[in-house]
């Protein structure tokens, strides 16, 4: 059975929730599809029931606005739900979604994917060993548990957030055993002019590292994490300075804990967008691969639109914007009406976008990194290949992502190669002596997420099968 | 100075790289142009199932070379000899089983009736409420996804001359054929045209018209799963194709359609296909409820209005040639590939070919 929208708005996060409460209030009938139990995205992620108690931050009262905002509207959401297959049709786009274990259909006229960003982690020794989690991963548990990673944490890790989840583990009782960044000061002073034009979000981040120094707190600026020790935990981590090109070159330096957070920056979440027919092009500047998007959300495809960080990573601030635009523009599009401008709104969307991208900038790992990468160190993680795996593939002569999909099934797993294709476009780039924009990703295929054969069979009935013409004998 | 090589091979899958192979050991100089990677079309992309109970009649000898030939390749290619059974559900099912495994029976295929007790003996955990079933001990898959890493080496070892990402633009003849390609120019003696799904865009550019259509049959895989079934499955409709491969995952086909065109990119997955394929799966074996399908994707399949191979010179040419459109392409391809490279070279070869000048209406054969 499927349901009839006027839009469908995938992610409810920043841009998908105000995407969807703008169409909503212009008169469309929108459903809202999330994988979260609450709308809000990773960055306003709700808290668990249980810790509603703590002490509220700027993120919990952004999501806390958003969710009642949400609550009060009209949207439809279906939350706790994954989409998995994207379909243009007639009369539009059909949306399948996995919900308490059944498919359901939606169908729209327009579609807007705000899918987000997930984080790169480029891969070094031991980066499998238990103990070890994602910054992003880290904010996440922050957020909704108020969980920590250990006793005593490096961070480690690119652009602001490294800041932020140090900030946060103190503010939540742990101890920072030391920020380890690749990025130098002078890297941040040259930020400065793009920050300035948001000081909000400046004061915030400043704070943050003052914090830091006041505690005390080591920061080792231009270094990164070159191996994790330990067997079955981390018991420390030794850290290299590295060059501009942020190559290891300095002395191993040992630093004892028992826990490690490490990211090098958010990449937008693009397979839906691909799934959707659109093309993708390299943006070193927004993160990664991306599709083509304008200001106001709108793709190269009738009826499809974007926003937020899947259309390149420009941060929350510019999400929650985009996401308006983006509502109008498909809102004036169901309606058959020329969208009208928003000149404030445009004005407000740059200034919070040249943030981001300034952030994104700062986060987006240069090429000497990769070398941190030993041969064994393990690059795809569902079929535990590494990076001798890898190379001896490519020097086979597997030019791409999708020969070395097909040869050694690296994206084959259950993650569909979201973790390990950043790894793998940069090491055929090494080998061909060029760069990673010449590298595209596989092929996008559904289902976006693992699904189970259970609830894509259905209530199936024998006799409901088509009877074919036979082959030909 | 210019190279001119003796052929130049429009299309890197297996029958173009099986054909190259063929013609160097028959002391010319190939090259092939493949538009995307070696072995990453069709030939990468099918549901790998080696089965006889599946073949055309009339394509059975060619079919049991091509088993053969896949035996030879072997661990390269993931080839596994497991025995295939196929099923029938209802009398209806039954009937269309016992007629058409009798008729591939008696064309050479070693296909047997089985007792629904043998069945279950050997594989216990399909469903209950099978009617009738073959079994066809020849019968077992390769892994598809191998073509390209095996025909690649292949082609290094001989020192054969490939180009990938290469796509033809255009085709003049002179002295010589000259391709355009979006990595250069190309001289060539001989053309072979074995681009699969793309045959029909390639001869368009010698102003030929070939009837070529293109199915587009969707595979999906699950994660790794504990042992459910060590046969080859099949289906009496030919609505599925299910085994499981060594590591654990479970590949199911059945040739449901997916849409698009060879033209526009590599064919997109239908929801309507999956779902009632995975569904049939799950019918057939109610353990594999417990499994998450982890990615769908769809192949073309070329073909002609009867179904038959394209394989011979390119209608009005003595030094162009067509190879394609084989139904059961992926089994017979090695031994098709091998014998267009015979005639090519000027021999007689083994089991004749398809004469791409035929009347696609009348049966040929």
């Amino acid at each position: 059975m499927s349901q009839i929208f006027d839009i469908v708005v995938i992610g409810a996060g920043p841009a998908g929730a105000n995407a969807a409460l703008t169409a909503a209030w212009a008169g469309c009938r929108v459903a809202m599809v999330d994988e979260q139990r609450k709308p809000g995205g990773q960055v306003w992620r709700a808290k668990n029931p249980v810790v509603l108690e703590a002490p509220t931050t700027p993120e919990s009262r952004s999501g806390d606005a958003l969710r009642q905002e949400v609550a009060c509207s009209t949207v439809l959401t279906f939350a706790q739900s994954r989409v998995w297959q994207i379909e243009s049709a007639a009369s539009g786009w059909e949306i399948y979604v996995l919900k308490e274990g059944k498919v359901v259909t939606l169908v729209a006229k327009a579609l807007i994917l705000a899918t987000g960003a997930r984080e790169y982690v480029q891969p070094v020794p031991g980066w499998t060993t238990p103990g070890v989690i994602g910054l992003a991963g880290a904010t996440a548990m922050f957020k909704q548990d108020l969980a920590l990673p250990g006793q005593r944490t490096v961070v480690s890790g690119t652009g602001p957030l490294v800041f932020f989840v140090a900030s946060e583990i103190r503010r939540l009782g742990g101890e920072v055993a030391a920020v380890v960044t690749p990025n130098s000061k002078r890297e941040w002073l040259r930020a400065f002019p793009a920050m300035v034009r948001r000081p909000d979000l400046l004061v915030r981040g400043a704070l943050w590292v003052a914090d830091l120094y006041l505690a005390g707190v080591p920061i080792y600026w231009r270094h990164a994490v070159a191996e994790i020790d330990g067997e079955t935990d981390v018991s420390g981590v030794t850290i290299r300075r590295l060059t501009r090109d942020w190559a290891p070159d300095g002395e191993p330096e040992f630093l004892g804990a028992d826990s490690l957070c490490l990211g090098n920056g958010l990449t937008p979440a693009a397979e839906a967008a691909q799934l959707a027919g659109l093309e993708l092009r390299y943006r070193a500047d927004l993160g990664g691969w991306c599709p083509e998007v304008d200001a106001s959300g709108e793709t190269e495809r009738e009826g499809l639109f974007l926003c937020g960080d899947g259309a390149g990573i420009r941060g929350a601030a510019a999400a929650e914007i985009h996401g308006k635009l983006t509502g109008e523009t498909a809102s004036a599009y169901v309606r058959g009406v020329a969208p009208g401008e928003n000149h404030l709104l445009q004005q407000a969307y740059q200034r919070a976008a040249r943030f981001g991208m300034a952030m994104t900038a700062l986060s987006v790992p240069r090429k000497g990194l990769q070398t941190l990468m030993c041969a064994d160190t393990v690059v795809c993680r569902c079929e535990s290949l590494t990076r001798s795996d890898i190379v001896a593939e490519i020097n086979a002569g597997a030019q791409s992502t999708l020969s070395v999909k097909s040869g050694l099934r690296a994206g084959m797993g259950p993650c569909g190669g979201k973790f390990c294709q950043g790894t793998i476009s940069q090491l055929i780039a090494q080998a061909k002596g060029g760069e990673v924009s010449d590298v595209p990703p596989p092929t996008a295929r559904p289902p976006l997420r693992p699904i189970p054969v259970a609830a894509l069979a259905g209530d199936f009935e024998y006799d409901d099968l088509p009877i074919p013409k036979p082959a030909p004998l | 100075m210019t190279i001119v090589y003796d052929i130049a091979v429009v299309g890197g899958g297996i029958m173009g790289c099986a054909a190259a192979l063929e013609m160097a050991a028959g002391g010319m100089r190939p090259i092939v142009l493949e538009q995307s990677d070696i072995g990453q079309g069709a030939s990468g992309v099918n549901a790998g199932t080696l089965s006889l109970q599946i073949k055309r009649v009339k394509l059975m000898p060619y079919a049991l070379k091509g088993h053969h030939a896949w035996a030879r390749m072997g661990a390269a290619v993931g080839f596994k000899k497991t025995g295939g059974f196929t099923l029938a559900f209802t009398e209806r099912e039954a009937e269309l089983l016992t007629e058409r495994q009798t008729l591939k029976a008696k064309a050479g295929a070693p296909i047997e009736f089985v007792s629904t007790k043998r069945l279950r003996n050997v594989e216990p955990n399909l469903a209950q409420k099978v009617v009738a079933a073959s079994y066809c001990a020849e019968d077992g898959y390769a892994n598809s996804s191998l073509t390209g890493q095996y025909f690649r080496g292949r082609l290094c070892d001989e020192a054969i001359e490939y180009q990938e990402r290469c796509q033809i633009l255009a085709i003049d003849r002179g002295a010589s054929y000259q391709l355009t390609t979006s990595r250069g120019v190309i001289y060539a003696k001989r053309l072979l045209l074995a681009a699969g799904a793309w045959i029909k865009t390639a001869a368009a550019l010698l102003d030929v018209h070939l009837p070529v259509d293109a199915r587009i049959n969707t595979v999906s895989v699950t994660e790794r799963m504990p042992a459910l079934i060590s046969s080859v499955i099949g289906h009496a409709t030919g609505l599925l194709t299910m085994k499981q491969k060594a590591n654990g995952t479970v590949l199911v086909g059945g040739g449901w359609q997916g849409r698009g065109r060879p033209q526009e990119g590599r064919g997109q997955v239908m929801a309507s296909s999956v779902m009632p394929n995975i569904a049939l799966a799950q019918f057939a074996m109610p353990g594999l409820s417990k499994a998450r399908i982890l990615r769908s994707w769809t192949g073309f399949e070329a073909n002609v209005p009867d179904f038959y191979p394209l394989a011979g010179a390119l209608p009005g040419f003595d030094d162009a040639f067509v190879l394609g459109c084989v139904r059961g392409g992926y089994t017979i391809g090695p031994y098709i590939g091998q014998l267009m490279g015979d005639f090519i070279l000027g021999r007689e070869p083994e089991l004749p070919l398809f004469d791409p000048g035929r009347d696609f209406d009348e049966d040929m054969l």
